[in-house]
């Protein structure tokens, strides 16, 4: 909502300055957006006329325009608009000047050798209008004696513009804005005793509002005007639509936006002699068109709010209305209406057609359904005083009367919310001043609402128009008090935190990526969960949610190896998507690495990163998360995008646990499909829905402390097994025999090649034994180094290197 | 006697010359030796007279001890000598680079969200969370939104179904209703999370970060939720005092609704909080609307409390001095790295926030 504190000062006498205003306005919750001084500058654009024009010499579409801008010299000025011609009235900016629209300020320039002093300006270069197409034509006849003077008329009053939050419909009108300063202290609500119309005409067109399901229009007050000469508003009415940002169109036009933005009372103004006999209000028919004021043609469907008469539909109640019956300069007999529509209809036309105008800005919201006689009154004699003519009697047609609205209120509550106190007399006086009408009863008091704040419904809403208009900054802190009840992380959540900052200790930089991705990534990482579409996403690339957070990792990441790094880690914690209702998703920690280990190091060997790479981190994480590594069990199933003999799968138990990770290398297909260059890429995904929370704190699921100081002995053993057998099944053999005397099993060696069969492999495996019971002879040793042996050859068919 | 003498002296000189280990070996051999001139003349000991045995054996235990010490000496300094020139050799050039060792690091977000957390955490509140997907009740009617009111303008909504009854979160309000349907009041909760709307430019991305505040008790009021937010206020930005500004908002979830805004100023071109006289909103608030906890089976004559949001990526980019919010979800890993925390910095109380 813009306004100017002059249009204020029409309702509202006040003794401060503007910046008291601005400081004010944002007290009251009228939250200042911008302020700008629209005059600054604009003093200097000027009425001019063209005298002559010539072809410009080295471009065929610019011409030479001699400008008589009031001064001794005539100006020459390069001009490009189609519409430039001899004798037109425009407007000229001297060098110097800032064109409104995109802040440049002009100087004396050579186009194609032709040097032009200034510019001719185009409506919308000087925001008047969406106008582009050519320099802005004045009327000969209005300004011809006005050539040489300023355009714009001075102003001191800056352009304010408010954000008024949606709840306030009657500060979208310059009076409501006053009211409220007024309540605040800022000043004095000016009685306006506006004129009546008296009339002993009466309204002949016959205006019917149908009685139908769901009716949007709940009454519909009308005026005829006759013999009016529509014309140029006056300058007066000019410049007030002007100082607010509004471009003049003709008398009528203006008075209708002029009380509109002046009372918040949208109104609309009908060429009789358009309409084909009465007005119906009506709900429409799918399939029917018109054509708007915006000269676009709309097709409604069912249930649309239209007015229309015998040949179809003239507007759209509340929002827009049609060309057909459009006023026009020749208009001689115009039809005022002055309605009330429902918001709620409003909004789902609007919506559905993709319309904002700001009548159907105000009715949304709701506007004041009493004002409609005030409206009329208002424009009616607006008009008659500018544009002559007769006015009949007002018309009000109603299918339902409303009734009173008015709540009980106990002034109690004002200090149970917000925690200090006012007098009773500072509310009432507060309550009055906002238009409330107060009885008092034995308990409380009964407000009726002001017609104007359809925002207002219960107590609590009393509550906040008293808080807001007596300030915030009466709201007396309490401070918080220091005491804790309850854990502030859940397990999981604290796991969340724990898998976060454990994974980037092992070098991988965090990420936030969004949750969303491009299907074409997503459908490489999708696996056999199904695509979750958004239905308006902001572009195809952002199209669906992540099914996998790899499809955004790699993503990002080939954008960092484009930069040049080659050797890279990065993981996120975050969302993945399975299914679209709320709660179909789970929490994943994924990881990514690329190129090398130690590249271009003088110290240490360069090699590939690696699935053991990941794999360590992977492990390494979840055993400080406190799961024990030594149960983990790992088998090679994996998802397609995984390499499928260099990827694994974690499960924290053997059995039937849930898929804690997957690790390894991302399928070469992918890589190849996504064309990222790098030596190597591997991954891992760590699901934390699937880990199993300890039933018991970390502390207390340790185990006693228990060691042995008798002497240990360490064993190597070399054994030879087919090559499908797993390195896994081997240790848990080994540990099978006996898991107290046994500890610290490692393999320390797998070889295949010269000396061992095609098909088999030799594992070799180091091992601690130690007896919490005794030292061990070389009888107890030697019995346990064959029971070993028998139990691996048997476990796993392996057979014992000699 | 003369003999004793003679040896001593010969081998005293002998030791003091310039020896190898094997030199002195030799010459071990040669005193002490099965056959050594030492040796020799302690099976001598026998054939001397007993009157001057005793003498015998003292001069000959001297002089032994004294050749041994002298050994024993030449020994070591040769052996340290032999160290010393080993050592001096093994000598490397140190400032050659370390092996090398990675860290990664912790998103400026994460950390935001820990500070946040920890700071509420002190005062009270626990941590909440909800689901991204969100049904058009729990996002909107719930939070006493209707279908067809204008202030759902002010969320472009990402919808996941034709019937626009599944979306993305527009804000992390829905876990204000999760979280007092699931249990019963008092509710003293933050909920952090990622929060999405259908807008994209340089202030603004289609997903961020907002943090939901509600505490619910039988007498909590306005002067509660300004204590809570100034406190809050203070101590994320490590400050001892803070300019705040209660302003009238609206939103349809809270009544009386407030916006707020703090103090700043451009000093060097960084901006300082807590002082000067510019405005910056950072944040909304307001008192639970009763239909709000009516939709939720709370009663309002009898409970009532605050709510408050906070973007948290807003938060982040004030307190660290990062210009771009799209730079946040870029990834790039020059950025990641500049902003990135150590992932070993855990913000908490005792040892303060940030370092």
């Amino acid at each position: 909502m813009k306004i100017t504190f002059d249009w204020l000062k029409d309702h509202l006498v006040t003794k401060f300055k503007e910046d008291k205003l601005l400081e004010q306005l944002t007290n009251v919750g009228l939250e200042v957006e911008s302020v700008e001084n629209l005059s600054a500058g604009l003093d200097l654009f000027k009425i001019a006329k063209i005298i002559k024009i010539e072809k410009h010499p080295n471009a065929d579409r610019l011409k030479v325009c001699e400008v008589d801008v009031g001064e001794k010299e005539i100006k020459k000025v390069v001009c490009g608009a189609p519409n430039a011609r001899e004798g037109l009235i425009t407007i000229y900016a001297p060098p110097g000047a800032v064109v409104p629209k995109s802040k440049t300020k002009l100087v004396v320039a050579k186009i194609r050798e032709v040097t032009s002093y200034g510019m001719l300006c185009s409506e919308s270069e000087l925001n008047l209008s969406d106008e582009s197409e050519g320099i802005t034509e004045l009327s000969s006849k209005k300004y011809e004696k006005s050539v040489g003077k300023s355009y714009f008329s001075k102003s001191n009053s800056n352009l304010i513009d408010l954000s008024i939050t949606p709840n306030r419909p009657d500060c979208l009108g310059v009076r409501g804005i006053a009211r409220d300063l007024a309540a605040s202290g800022f000043g004095k609500l000016k009685n306006l005793k506006d004129k009546k119309i008296k009339s002993n005409i009466k309204q002949t067109i016959k205006v019917k509002i149908n009685k139908e399901k769901n009716q949007a229009c709940s009454s519909f007050g009308s005026c005829l005007i006759t013999n009016v000469k529509n014309i140029e508003s006056p300058k007066w009415l000019q410049d007030k639509l002007v100082s607010i940002g509004q471009k003049p169109i003709s008398a009528i036009v203006d008075i209708t936006n002029y009380v509109m933005f002046d009372i918040n009372r949208p109104l609309h103004a009908y060429d009789v002699d358009k309409i084909d006999k009465g007005i119906v209000i009506r709900s429409s028919k799918s399939g029917e068109e018109f054509k708007a004021l915006d000269n676009k043609i709309y097709k409604l469907d069912d249930g649309m709010c239209v007015i229309s008469d015998r040949k179809g539909v003239l507007g759209l109640g509340g929002i827009i209305g049609g060309t057909r019956s459009g006023t026009e300069f020749d208009t001689k007999n115009i039809l005022l209406e002055s309605a009330y529509f429902e918001p709620r209809s409003i909004r789902y036309t609007s919506k559905k057609l993709n319309l904002e105008t700001d009548a159907k800005f105000r009715f949304e919201r709701g506007i004041d359904p009493l004002s409609i006689e005030d409206g009329l009154n208002k424009a009616a004699l607006l008009i008659k005083e500018i544009c002559g003519g007769e006015i009949s009697k007002i018309d009000i047609k109603k299918i339902e009367t409303r009734k009173v609205q008015s709540i009980k209120f106990n002034t109690d509550l004002f200090k149970k919310i917000t925690g200090f106190k006012i007098s009773t007399k500072e509310i009432l006086k507060i309550l009055e001043d906002l238009g409330f009408k107060i009885k008092k009863e034995k308990k409380y008091f009964k407000l009726t609402i002001p017609t104007w704040r359809p925002d207002i419904l219960q107590e609590i809403d009393i509550v906040e128009e008293l808080v807001r208009i007596t300030g915030y900054d009466k709201i007396k802190i309490i401070e918080p008090i220091k005491q804790r009840t309850k854990s502030t992380l859940t397990q999981s959540q604290k796991l969340f935190h724990f898998l976060q900052r454990a994974i980037a200790s092992k070098g991988y930089l965090e990420a936030i990526t969004w949750s969303f991705t491009d299907s074409n990534y997503n459908d490489h990482f999708k696996n056999k969960n199904k695509e979750i579409k958004i239905l308006n996403p902001i572009s195809s690339e952002l199209g669906v949610l992540r099914n996998s957070i790899f499809s955004n990792l790699i993503m990002y990441m080939n954008k960092n190896l484009d930069r040049g790094f080659k050797d890279l880690s990065i993981f996120e914690i975050g969302p993945i998507f399975i299914g679209s209702n709320p709660g179909e998703q789970n929490t994943v920690v994924c990881g990514l690495s690329s190129g090398k280990k130690q590249r271009l190091s003088w110290i240490e060997k360069e090699r590939n990163v690696d699935l053991f790479d990941v794999k360590r981190d992977v492990v390494q994480t979840l055993s400080e998360a406190g799961y024990n590594s030594d149960k983990f069990f790992i088998d090679s199933e994996t998802p397609n995008y995984y390499h499928p003999g260099k990827s694994g799968r974690l499960f924290l138990n053997s059995g039937k646990d849930q898929i804690a990770a997957y690790f390894g290398e991302i399928h070469p297909n992918i890589i190849k499909k996504i064309d990222i260059k790098t030596e190597s890429l591997v991954g891992f995904e760590i699901f934390l829905d699937n880990l199993k929370l300890p039933k018991k704190k970390l502390k207390d699921q340790k185990n006693k402390f228990e060691v042995s100081d008798y002497q240990k002995s360490e064993r190597d053993f070399a054994f030879i097994v087919n090559k499908e057998v797993k390195a896994q099944d081997l240790i848990n053999a080994v540990l099978s025999v006996d898991q107290k005397l046994i500890s610290n099993v490692k393999i320390f060696d797998v070889y295949e090649g010269e000396n061992i069969p095609g098909n088999q492999k030799s594992i070799a495996i180091s091992l601690t034994i130690q007896s919490f019971e005794k030292t061990l002879n070389d009888n107890d040793l030697e019995k346990i180094n064959n029971l070993i042996i028998k139990t691996v050859e048997n476990k796993t068919g392996a057979k014992i290197r000699s | 006697m003369n003999d004793f003498k003679n040896i001593k002296e010969k081998y005293n000189s002998k030791l003091n010359s310039d020896l190898s280990l094997e030199d002195i070996n030799q010459i071990k051999t040669e005193l002490f030796g099965k056959n050594g001139l030492i040796s020799s003349q302690f099976k001598n000991i026998a054939s001397i007279p007993e009157t001057e045995r005793k003498k015998f054996a003292s001069d000959l235990n001297q002089i032994k001890d004294g050749l041994q010490n002298l050994i024993i000496k030449k020994i070591n300094e040769i052996e340290a000598k032999k160290i010393n020139e080993k050592l001096e050799n093994e000598k490397i050039d140190v400032t050659l680079p370390e092996r090398s060792f990675v860290r990664g690091k912790i998103h400026p977000v994460s950390q935001t969200i820990d500070e946040i957390s920890s700071i509420f955490s002190e005062i009270g509140f626990s941590v909440e969370e909800g689901p991204d997907i969100e049904n058009e009740y729990n996002n909107f009617t719930a939070l006493n939104t209707p279908d067809n009111h204008p202030a759902r303008d002010m969320h472009d909504t990402f919808y996941l179904d034709d019937n626009k009854e599944i979306l993305l979160r527009t804000h992390t309000s829905p876990v204000q209703i999760r979280t007092m349907i699931k249990d019963k009041p008092p509710f003293k909760i933050i909920a952090p999370g990622r929060t999405y709307r259908s807008d994209s430019d340089q202030t603004h991305a289609p997903m961020f970060h907002q943090v939901e505040g509600l505490y619910i008790d039988k007498d909590i009021n306005m002067g509660h939720l300004k204590g809570c937010l100034n406190y809050f206020i203070k101590e994320f930005f490590e400050v001892k005092k803070i300019k705040m500004r209660f302003r009238p908002s609206h939103f349809p979830f809270t009544e009386p609704s407030a916006e707020v805004d703090i103090g700043y100023e451009i000093k060097d071109g960084k901006i300082v909080i807590g002082e000067g006289d510019q405005w910056l909103e950072i944040l909304g608030c307001g008192m639970v609307h009763p239909n709000v906890l009516k939709n939720v089976k709370v009663n309002p004559t009898e409970y009532q409390g605050y709510a408050f949001g906070i973007g948290i990526d807003r938060l982040a980019m004030l307190k660290y001095g990062i210009k771009d919010l799209r730079a946040f979800f870029d990834c790039d890993y020059r950025w990641l790295n500049h902003f990135g925390f150590d992932p070993l910095d855990v913000p908490s109380n005792y040892r303060g926030l940030s370092r």
